[in-house]
Parts: C-alpha cells; structure tokens; sequence
C-alpha cells in the first residue's frame, strides 16, 4: 500500500479518507510494520479507522448532495412535478400527498428517534434497568393498536374524498365548456384526435388553458398508460375498449406526457407534449392543422408500423415536429377499437425470425 | 428424412441465433458488440461456473457424497441449506443485474450503452429471479431448516414431497439460467401482462421461458405450503399448544397457508397464457374475446399474497432475534400472532391496488385503498412490539441485530410510501414510476432480505457447529444499509419527478444527479455481497476457533438451541415435553437444562430417495422442450416425472431405523462434552470462549 495508491481500495474500512489514509501511512512508517492480525493494537486501529471513515464518508455525501441539490436550484432546468403543479387535479394531488406524509410522519418519526436512543440505551453492560420477563402490558396494547388504528382512520376520511374528487373518468368542475380529445395509442407514439374540429395530431395534444380536457383513450396495441406529471392523473390506455381521463391547467404552458406502461423497445422514446394555449392561440392552431392533409388509410397504416413519431414523419414525410392531420374518417376511434378487438394480427406486427 | 433433417426437428425452435453472441457476430455494430459482449460475459460465467463446479467435485471425488449426503437427502435440514445455497447464487446473478441496469440508467441521458431490448430482459430476469428463485428459497429455506426444530420435531411431515418442492424450484433456477446461453428471455417484467407477452407482440421464446419457470417454482412452493402447514398442525412436541410456538412458527405457519391459496391464481394465470401462446386461445388477447384485465386480476390475487409470503418469515425471524439478542421475552407475544394471522387474512383483499390506475369506478378504489391501509394496522402494532422489546432488555449488536435495527428504521419509511401508494388519487400520479419501485425494493430489502441475512447469520452455527466471522459479517451489514439508502432513496425523488419504471432511457438533465447517487449505492451493495463472501471463506478456513459443538451460542429461547451443533440427523434423542413458552429459556433458568433422559427409543427416519433429483431434472427437460418446441423432450419429461412419482408409490422399504442404543451412545457423550464445557455470558460471545454454553442473560451478574 503505498502513497499513491487510491484511497478508495485501501483496507480496513471503505471508503478511507485522505486524512485517514495519512494517519494509517503515518503508523506503518513509525512501527515499521503492521500490527498482527487479530491484535489488539490492529483491532484499534481498525475500529478507529473505521470511525474516522464513517465520518469522512458522511461529510463527503453532505457535499456530492449540497452540490447536486445547487444543480437542480441553479441549473435552471425545470423539473415537472405534480409537486410543482400546473392544474387543478395535480394541485389537489399535491396537497394530499402533504396531508398524507405529515400523518404518517406522526407514525414514522417515533420509530426513526426511538430505535437509536432504545439500542443506545439497553446496551448490555450499559447499566439500565432490566425486566427480561416483560411482556404484556394492557395501557401499551391499547396504545399500540389504537394508535395507527386512529391514524388510518384520518386517512381514510381523507382517502374517500380524494379518491371520489379525483375520479379520471369525473368531468372537473368548471363553468367552461370541456374540449373532448381522443387519444390513441400505438407502438411508441401518440394519436390524438379532435373529433369536433376534425383535426389529428401526433404526439402533440395542444389544448385551451383554463377549460376542461376530456379525454377518451384506447390503444391499438398493448396496454399503455397516459400520464403528463404536471397536470396530473394517469389511466390505462387498452386495447378494443376505452377508459376516460379529465384533465385541466391553469395557465398555458408545454408540458411533457410519457407513457408509463412499458410496451417494448421504444417505450422510453414515447413521450409527448401537452401543449395549454390561450383561446385565441388554440384556435389558431385548429385552423392551421385544418390545412394539413387527410389521415387517410396510408397515414393509419404509416401509424401502424412500429416506430417513433420521427419515423413516422419520414414514412409520411412531414416535419417531424408538427405532424399535423386536416382531416378524419368519421367516427375513426371507434373504428379503430373494433379492429383491435377484431383484426387477426397483421404480417407486419409479427417481428421476423425467432 | 435426412440426419439433419431429423436434428433440426429435434431441436424445434431452438437455432443458432440464440446464442448470445450471434448478433454481434453476424451484424457487428457498436451496439450489437456491447450488448453482446455484456450477454455473453454472463452466459460466459454461468457456464464457466458449472464447468469448475464440476471440476472440482470429479477431482475431490465428491460425487458420491453429494449424491448420497445432500441430493437423495430427505432431512429437512440438508433441504434447507440448499434452499438457501440455491438463493445465494441466484442472487449473486440478479444483483449483477440490477448493477448493469444501474449503471446503464447512471449514463442513460439521452442514450448510454445498453440496448432497449438487452435491458428489458434485464429488468424480467431481475425481477423473476429476486421473487421466485431468490427470495421464495431463501424463505422457504430457513422455514425448513429452522420450524421443525422449534416446535420440537422430528422432520417435516411429508419429507419426501419437500424435497421434490426443492427440486421443482431449483428447475425453475436452472431453466432462468439457461436463458443465458439460448436467449432470449421474456422482456414483459415479472409480471408478464398480456397482450404484450401474447405471441402477437412476443412471438420469440421470451414469455415462454418465464411461463414454465415461474410454473415450475409456484408448484414447488404450492407443495412447501402443505408441507409446512401439516407439519405445524400435525408434529408439534407434546405439551407445545399453539400459544407456546415460538412467534417465527407463527408467521411460518401463515406463510404456508398463503402458499397454499395464492400460488393456484399465478399457476392458472401463466397456465391460461400458456394456452393463449401454445394453442391459440383468447383468454387474455385484444381478439377473440379476450380481455388482459382479466389477467391483471389473476396475476395480481397472487401477486398480494405472495409479497406477504415474502415478509411475513422474516417478521418471524425479527422476533426470534429480537427477543434473543436482548436477552428478553418478546413482548406481545398474543398481539404480534394475532397480527400475522390478520396480515395473512387482509393480504387477500387488497389487489386492486396494483392497478387503481385500470379505470375502475372511484368506489372500488376506494374500498381496496382503506383494505390496503388497514394491513398498516397490524403491522405498525408488530414494529412497535419488537421496540419494546428491546426496551429494559439488554440489547447486544450482533450483526442479526445489526439487520434488525436497520430493518425497523428502514420498513416504516417504506411502509409511509406503501400508504402514500395506498391512496388511488395518488397513486394517480405515482403508479408505474420510480416511486413505486423504490417503496417495494424499500420493504422487500431491508424487509425480507436483512431478515434473510439475519436469519443466515442466526442460525448458521446451529447447521454447521461454528460461528461466522463478525467482522465481515458488520462490514456487510453496514454496506447493505447504507448501499440500500442510497440505491434507492433517490428513486423516490425520480419517481415524485415523474420518471417511469423500466426506462432504459432518458431526456430530463434533472434525473442525472439522482441516477449517479443510485449508481454508488449499486456500488455499495455489490460490495457489501463481496462482504457476504469473504465472510463464509474466512469463517470456513478459520472454523475451528470458532466452533459452538454445545450448540447456544446466543443463549437461545427455544428448542432448536437445546440440542448439538451442527444439530443430528434425528434433531431430538428423546421429544422433549413443552410447559411454557420460550422452553429452552425455562428450562436453563430452573437448572433443568441438559439433563440425561430417562428412556431412550428407537428412532424412524426417512431413507433417502432419488425421487427429488429425477423430478427435478425431468421437471427441467420437460419445460426446456416447451420452450424451444421440442416435444419430444417436453413429452419425455412429463413422462419421467409421471413415472418416478407413480413407481414411488410400489416403494416398500422407505424408512430406517435409528437403534436406541446408537442414540444413547451419541447423546450421552455430548452431554458428557455439556456438561464439561464452561459457561459464558454474553459479552464474551463473539470470542473463542464461546463454546454454545450460555449463562442465561437473566442470570447474568451486571453491575
């Protein structure tokens, strides 16, 4: 073990400090060996560096923590949360995420104090009192079963009224009137069809801020779950049926949407944007997506084929930003649930070889 | 036909492409070389590993006592330790891993080095191999190796059956292990849901090697269910009333009822996608009627149960160490069975919470929402319990201790975020991400595997006569608290950001710090295995220092401590009459400890049996050629299996007889050796003084 050698593979402890490293050089020049195994003096040392190292190791964490958490503040990159959010069902999320954590703090924290000071304090041979035939006690079972049982209850008050106000399939409360989307998914990308405008996008679901967003989902493919985490709420998307999803933000903004149920190679390429624009904006948009040329039967079956929205926009040779459809077959979700209910798999999907 | 014709038949689907270097070797690109070099590594190793297996036991010609010591061995003490030898290994694998998953992720931003198909199988054969042929052995291994002992018996009561359990699951092992060599294996998680595991959108052999191995170890732990059931219903001591079992009996005995009703609904499920991929049915396809909700809820009424399988023993085992290492009674004792019972019971009827997110009505999530928090009940009653335990105890930090106390801290903040879960709205938000990834990895490892390991360090010297070497075993156990935290702490964060599970990739800057934080964790835990490791070597060539042949070295409070270590084939000279609970505890504290029996009788026992290795390997070949298509094993298998089973019914001379003489002759010569042995107390208990003679803690003078 000599001077250059890296800290981080020197023995007893892992990881040794450079301050450690010094004192254990510093031992082996002065006794001019190591002491024996099992020896006093090396058990010592050991337990010693073993200390100094837990506390090294414990100041080096705080500063890798300190300086990622000043990435995250400085970095400027925001990070999109239903901790952070940005319309009504999140918000509502975020604020029983809170109630529900400070009620299982009045659980967890006894626990979290009490275990350190219990083991410190009935150490053996640490000279406390000792009742080695104590085992029951009527005033502890009352408060041990009593206690969580009260805890639970809380939460489950607030558990049913969470849980029946944040209902995907409940429309939200508003006096604005809900623009109905429908969502399709495929193997890795995101149609999103306007049925009232008789419009289609790609992986874009542009909608009006501060009016609801209802949205009708099914799959053309597996089972996948739509999710955009600063709004809120998730559902299944499956395949020749339909689930419900209602939605809203406050104020316009781009937000990111994934699919959160895993569906093969391209899985983590199938994000989306939700885009919440003002009236006036989304109109503007619904016009210029009218422009844009039908989805007609290649399109459906460009969107068929397995791959991105990029390799959508070369097979149909659009810009792969903006892939944008000015025009539906009448009732196309619908048709699009039966056929996945009752379509023997076509050649395509069925990958070649093994 | 021609000869090549009849071979290429014979080898159904199975082609050159499934070796894993084959698409690096026929389309080499950076990706394909990476990737292959990585699968062929791994398969490199696996078979390198038997190889010197082999080697080594053909050149210290240790065949025969393989096969006659261990293999046809019908105690359940040999089936034990090879349950958990078996767990051991396939650990090693999975965390393997899970350290190039870390890895992959800690690089992952926008791209890395893994590819998407390479890391899906990573995530299924993780997930596979951590449940069913890590965890499910482990547990299943220390229940067999430990309960009979505990309630004073002699075996368990179907000794042959247990060990046919232990070779259908250790089939399963080899069949995930050979997904090595002749890939792939399935990328559906180990889940499987349909309609991506349907032939459709799997067509390779993927979900068929997941099928038939998960088929093979939920029948084996079917039958370990029964086994043990019977057992505690059937074989206690005399005078040990239920009341009187020690509380890890307990647990034991609801994990066998849970075997025993969750695995039918995983057996039907992958059985009905058996039949979906092999016949072309339409159970859970988007065609022909089929509905994969369906599955959702089979999968899942197994899936509840069996994660109470996997904690529940090593709450058992919390308790034994608990109340052992304080030197005390464990406190409530009636309150923590008549929680295991409750846990067992609700366990069963909260799984709708795997998939609030499915589109059910807001009531039915609802109702399995509060069912989900009131399992919190019982288990926030037993976390309390074990603290007050420890409270006017005197607690020794032995490393199961160590294990245990990180345990308690660990387990509530996991169980916090299992109630956070709890809540559909929430979960809303947090299903499918990383979230939920960490909360279960924060109950299954500082829950069931610091129980394991706890377990391992507790009852090692009872099953091998020497003690394992502590320094080591500290280093691991303060590594894997710590590795654990940091592996796993930062996915809460990743999950509350948003990011999804069995993501091989991805595009957000902020994920990066909290990726490489998990990466040192991966770091930590891979070496505190090395730890685990170096522990077993050390103790083993340094065994004799350490040896405990008048078998308490932790002043025990039940049976199995009364007797030798390593323990005898018969465990008990003579059944020992139970009056109390904590028996052993009793009896050292009135002096009756170690007294000569009265009468000696004859022992029965078990001869050995082949039956388990050739159901075992049948079990293998059977499901291989359902794999690869090649029916004719498949049907050979079957069959093999069919016909060991049906020819053991003719067996006539199955059992032996133990002489009461030989029995006096050894019994009385280690009372002998007792009875010569000093005493310590506690604080000399990790030094070569401790022989296994205890100076009870309740009588050990303290200033």
């Amino acid at each position: 073990m000599g001077t250059g050698f890296s800290p981080l593979f020197s023995a007893p402890c892992f990881p040794l400090s450079h301050a450690g490293m010094r004192r254990y050089q510093l031992h082996l020049k002065g006794s001019g060996d190591r002491p024996k195994a099992g020896s006093k003096e090396r058990c010592e040392l050991e337990a010693a560096h073993c200390v100094s190292s837990a506390v090294q190791y414990a100041k080096w964490l705080c500063q890798w923590l300190s300086v990622t958490a000043a990435f995250l503040l400085l970095s400027g990159c925001r990070v999109e949360s239903f901790l952070d959010p940005q319309g009504p069902v999140a918000a509502q999320q975020r604020t029983h995420f809170w109630q529900v954590t400070a009620l299982m703090a009045l659980v967890v924290l006894p626990v979290l104090t009490l275990t350190p000071w219990l083991l410190w304090r009935y150490r053996d041979r640490g000279g406390a009192d000792y009742e080695p035939r104590w085992g029951f006690s009527r005033g502890w079972e009352i408060a041990l079963w009593g206690g969580p049982a009260l805890v639970v209850a809380a939460l489950a008050v607030l558990l049913w009224v969470n849980t029946t106000r944040l209902d995907p399939y409940a429309p939200l409360a508003s006096d604005a009137n809900s623009l109905r989307v429908q969502a399709v998914g495929y193997d890795w990308k995101w149609l999103f069809l306007y049925p009232d405008l008789g419009i289609a996008s790609v992986d874009l679901l542009a909608f009006p801020a501060r009016r609801p967003l209802e949205i009708e989902l099914t799959s053309a493919t597996v089972m996948q779950s739509f999710f955009v985490p600063a709004l809120g709420s998730q559902v299944y998307a499956m395949g020749g049926m339909s689930t419900w999803l209602h939605l809203g933000a406050d104020a316009p903004g781009r937000f990111r949407g994934e699919n959160s149920q895993y569906n093969g190679e391209g899985f983590h390429m199938q994000k989306f944007e939700a885009v919440a624009m003002d009236e006036a904006a989304f109109e503007g948009w619904a016009r210029n997506a009218a422009t844009a040329s039908a989805l007609d039967t290649a399109a459906l079956d460009a969107l068929e084929q397995k791959g991105v929205a990029s390799d959508l926009a070369y097979a149909l040779d659009r810009p792969s930003d903006e892939i944008l459809f000015g025009g539906l077959p009448d009732d196309l979700f619908a048709q699009v649930m039966a056929e996945t209910a009752k379509a023997p798999m076509a050649p395509h999907d069925m990958a070649a070889g093994r | 036909m021609t000869l090549a014709g009849l071979l290429d038949a014979a080898l159904g689907r199975l082609d050159w492409n499934a070796l894993p270097f084959w698409e690096m070797v026929t389309h080499p690109n950076a990706s394909s070389i990476i990737n292959g070099l990585i699968a062929s590594g791994a398969a490199g190793i696996m078979v390198l590993g038997t190889l010197v297996t082999i080697w080594a036991l053909t050149r210290h010609r240790l065949w025969g006592m393989l096969w006659r010591d261990w293999l046809t061995s019908l105690d359940h003490k040999k089936i034990g330790i090879m349950y958990v030898m078996l767990a051991f290994v396939m650990l090693a694998r999975a965390l393997a891993e899970a350290s190039v998953m870390r890895t992959q992720q800690a690089v992952g931003l926008g791209g890395g080095f893994l590819s998407p198909e390479h890391f899906g199988q990573l995530f299924s054969t993780h997930g596979t191999i951590m449940i069913f042929f890590m965890a499910m052995p482990f547990l299943t291994g220390v229940i067999n190796f430990v309960m009979p002992l505990q309630i004073g018996a002699r075996d368990v009561a179907f000794p042959l059956l247990n060990s046919v359990s232990l070779a259908l699951t250790a089939a399963g092992a080899a069949l995930v292990m050979a997904s090595l060599l002749f890939t792939p294996f399935s990328t559906g998680g180990w889940s499987g849901y349909p309609p991506f595991t349907e032939t459709g959108y799997s067509p390779d052999v993927g979900p068929d090697y997941w099928i038939w191995a998960v088929t093979l170890s939920s029948l084996g732990t079917t039958l370990a269910g029964m086994n043990f059931a019977v057992t505690i219903y059937k074989k206690r001591a005399p005078g040990m009333t239920m009341f009187r079992m020690p509380l890890f009996c307990w647990t034991a005995l609801c994990v066998s009822i849970l075997m025993i009703f969750a695995m039918p609904p995983l057996t039907l499920a992958t059985s009905m996608l058996a039949l979906d991929r092999y016949l072309g049915f339409h159970f859970f396809t988007n065609t022909g009627g089929g509905d994969p909700m369906l599955y959702a809820n089979m999968f899942w009424l197994f899936g509840h149960p069996e994660v109470y399988i996997l904690i529940l023993p090593a709450f058992g085992v919390y308790s034994e160490v608990i109340s052992t290492l304080s030197g005390k009674k464990l406190y409530g004792y009636t309150s923590l069975a008549l929680a295991t019972i409750c846990i067992a019971v609700l366990s069963f009827t909260v799984w709708v919470h795997h998939f609030f997110t499915m589109g059910q009505s807001a009531s039915l999530n609802a109702v399995f929402g509060i069912a989900t928090m009131l399992i919190g009940i019982p288990t926030g009653v037993k976390v309390y319990d074990w603290m007050l335990t420890l409270y006017r105890g005197r607690v020794r930090l032995g490393v199961p201790m160590i294990y245990a106390a990180g345990f308690l801290m660990l387990f509530v903040i996991g169980g916090a975020t299992g109630i956070v879960l709890a809540n559909p709205s929430l979960d809303y938000v947090t299903h499918n991400t990383l979230f939920l990834v960490a909360h279960f990895h924060n109950m299954l490892i500082p829950g069931l595997l610091f129980g394991m390991l706890a377990a391992y360090a507790f009852w090692f010297p009872k099953a091998f006569g020497f003690r394992l070497e502590e320094k080591w075993g500290r280093r691991a156990a303060v590594s894997w608290i710590a590795g654990f935290i940091l592996a796993f702490f930062p996915l809460y964060g990743l999950g509350l950001l948003g990011m999804p599970r069995r993501t091989v990739a991805f595009f957000e800057p902020a994920y990066l710090p909290f990726t490489l934080i998990a990466l040192v964790g991966a770091g930590l835990v891979l070496f505190a295995f090395g730890c685990l490791v170096a522990q077993l070597v050390v103790s083993i060539r340094e065994r004799d220092d350490r040896r405990v042949p008048v078998g308490d070295p932790w002043d025990g409070r039940s049976l199995e401590w009364s007797i030798p270590a390593p323990a005898p084939e018969w465990n008990f000279a003579v059944l020992p009459q139970v009056e109390t609970r904590d028996p052993f505890t009793e009896a050292k504290e009135q002096g009756r400890a170690y007294r000569s029996p009265e009468d000696y009788e004859d022992i029965e026992m078990p001869r050995n049996s082949a039956i388990g290795p050739i159901v075992g390997v049948a079990g293998f070949a059977c499901a291989f050629g359902l794999v690869w298509y090649m029916w004719w094993l498949a049907i050979s298998g079957a069959l093999l299996s069919l016909g060991a089973m049906l020819a053991r019914g003719f067996a006539r001379d199955t059992v032996r007889i133990i002489p009461a003489a030989e029995v006096r002759e050894a019994h009385e010569s280690w009372l002998a050796m007792v009875r010569a042995t000093p005493r310590i107390p506690r604080h000399e208990e990790n030094t070569p003084a401790n022989l296994g003679h205890a100076i009870p803690a309740s009588q050990e003078e303290q200033s």
